[in-house]
């Protein structure tokens, strides 16, 4: 019988991303091992990290063809691991890997899937899945009772939480070979920012049609950049090309949720707002007082940006 | 070079969501190509414009679904492919296995998708389609060239942009910068009410996952909202912040 949780490691470069450590802490939860499934080329010093926060296990395949993830070489090492350990879920997260990697293999092993869940609850050979559809307008809750049961996690939205597991090193029997890479990639241009990734960060700050320019632009980033937060806007703000598209927030765009997310000049388009309402605390500056963002914020001060978030800036450097 | 689009037809993203009897209420809505699908569309137009070749549209959807196949046809497709799918809680598994078995008997060069839907954001069907028909994919893709009968993709990937090639054919779904699509033009429109539309049945599928309860969001309570002098309001911003939100000053 399929058992034990598999959470695979989304990793570039030996860096782990945090969603990695939620899906380790969330799976303690589940009753059974816990298995951090790692690809990669010389990878198998990041077992240590991974059993800090919960990983009993770490099956790592480690190979040339996995130095930098591709879809073919993942999905056929995968397929053969998952005949070989029989595991009853395997969880990714919501991440360019993530995705790409869980829907190809989903298909190959010709199960359902949740994707870009917002919570797990994962008991007797059955997951329930909460996702946020129409970028949280509604929230579903999808049952899958394949085996493996697979899903997807949204970043952010489990706790992290250090469990210290023996983190013991399994090294699988490396099944796929170049044969099985359908994707030459030519090459990779890492993203040069100092600031978070948006999808990732604590604190966002984001800006819509108020921001007027690109002066705009710079008074919240002088802000974002005090509290190292990303920065984000509305679609206002993106059309109107002060920010590049990889920056918007909402059903078109990104869905964030971060500790604190700050709307400047945005007025709260019900897009937007899907995009960006569960975040934990939400503070707006509008010079609308009726602009539907108040609607949602636990802060917010009507007045303008341009005067109200440089005295903000002043008062926190203090 | 022969190109199959595939699109969904979405809630018009500003349409709030109404639940009637535990599911989601079309009533009044207006609908729309999911926006990224639109992309996949114009994409599709330009690539035929440069190279000449046939653009088929392809919707799996009920009886609504050939307004969104008229739309892109007035845009500029070709021809049209309506799988008529009554169910509307067809999964991502039960669609792609519809839309791969048209694919299929389209034998396209190449099909563009969006790499998302709007309504519900599963990022799923494009991929498992690949995956059926046993072709390469590329997703979220912000620039699309050809080279050497392959598919050079510029794309969005964690922590940066990557160029990845993949032979052709092959399934590569768009990112919403890598274009800006055009509004269908008067004559367009007339013309896209000739333009052929096939009908055809889905391939009999089950669902796998199956959604067992829809509900709306807590509605999040307004909290404090204050006027004032910039200097006033300001400083009691930023000493919520510090209290309340307790954020860290770099």
């Amino acid at each position: 019988m399929a058992k034990g949780t598999w959470v695979v490691v989304d990793q570039r470069d030996g860096k782990i991303r945090k969603v990695t450590f939620e899906l380790l802490s969330a799976a303690q939860s589940y009753g059974d091992e816990v298995t951090a499934v790692l690809f990669g080329k010389g990878v198998e010093g990041l077992a240590a990290e991974l059993g800090k926060f919960g990983a009993d296990k770490v099956l790592v395949a480690d190979d040339d063809v996995f130095a930098n993830y591709n879809t073919g070489a993942y999905v056929a090492q995968m397929a053969a691991m998952i005949k070989e350990y029989d595991p009853a879920v395997i969880l990714f997260g919501h991440t360019s890997m993530g995705k790409d990697f869980a829907a190809r293999l989903a298909q190959k092993l010709e199960v359902g899937m949740a994707t870009d869940c917002v919570a797990a609850e994962i008991s007797g050979g059955k997951g329930v899945f909460t996702r946020a559809i129409y970028a949280g307008k509604v929230l579903a809750k999808v049952a899958i009772e394949d085996t493996p049961i697979m899903a997807t996690i949204r970043a952010g939205v489990m706790e992290v939480a250090e469990s210290g597991k023996a983190g013991e090193v399994v090294k699988a029997a490396v099944a796929a070979t170049a044969a099985d890479v359908y994707q030459n990639v030519k090459e990779f241009m890492p993203t040069v920012s100092s600031r978070p990734e948006l999808t990732e960060a604590e604190v966002v700050v984001s800006g819509g049609r108020g921001l007027k320019g690109p002066e705009g632009v710079k008074v919240i980033e002088e802000l974002a950049d005090l509290l190292g937060a990303a920065i984000g806007g509305s679609r206002a703000s993106i059309d109107s090309g002060w920010l590049g598209h990889e920056y918007q927030v909402g059903q078109t765009g990104k869905v964030v949720n971060p500790n604190l997310y700050i709307a400047a000049g945005i007025s709260g388009a019900i897009q937007h707002l899907a995009g960006m309402s569960s975040s934990k605390f939400i503070a707006a500056i509008n010079t609308d007082p009726e602009a539907p963002i108040f609607s949602v914020t636990d802060f917010g001060v009507v007045g303008d940006l341009f005067k109200v978030i440089p005295v903000v800036t002043a008062e926190l450097k203090k | 070079m022969k190109i199959a689009v595939c699109v969904k037809q979405t809630f018009d993203t500003e349409a709030k969501i109404v639940l009637k009897d535990g599911k989601i209420s079309g009533d009044g809505i207006n609908l729309i190509i999911n926006p990224y699908d639109e992309v996949a569309v114009e994409e599709a137009l330009q690539i035929k414009q440069k190279q000449g070749g046939e653009v088929v549209v392809i919707c799996a959807g009920g009886d609504r679904a050939v307004e969104a196949i008229r739309q892109a046809l007035a845009m500029g497709a070709d021809r049209g492919i309506h799988i008529k799918v009554s169910d509307a809680d067809a999964d991502e598994y039960a669609r792609a296995v519809m839309l791969a078995e048209v694919l299929k008997e389209q034998a396209a060069d190449l099909i563009l998708c969006g790499h998302v839907a709007a309504d519900d954001g599963s990022s799923q069907v494009p991929t498992r389609v690949a995956e059926i028909m046993g072709i390469p994919h590329a997703n979220v893709v912000t620039k699309l060239d050809f080279a050497d009968g392959k598919a050079v993709c510029t794309r969005e990937v964690d922590g940066g942009m990557e160029v990845t090639e993949v032979a052709l054919p092959a399934i590569v779904t768009c990112q919403v910068s890598l274009n800006e699509p055009r509004y269908p033009s008067m004559k367009g429109i007339m013309q896209a009410k000739k333009k052929p539309v096939a009908n055809v049945d889905p391939v009999k599928v089950d669902s796998k996952a199956k959604i067992i309860e829809l509900a709306l969001p807590a509605a999040k309570q307004a909290g404090k909202k204050i006027e004032g002098e910039p200097e006033d309001t300001g400083a009691q911003l930023a000493a919520w912040l510090l209290n309340e939100v307790k954020v860290e000053v770099k």
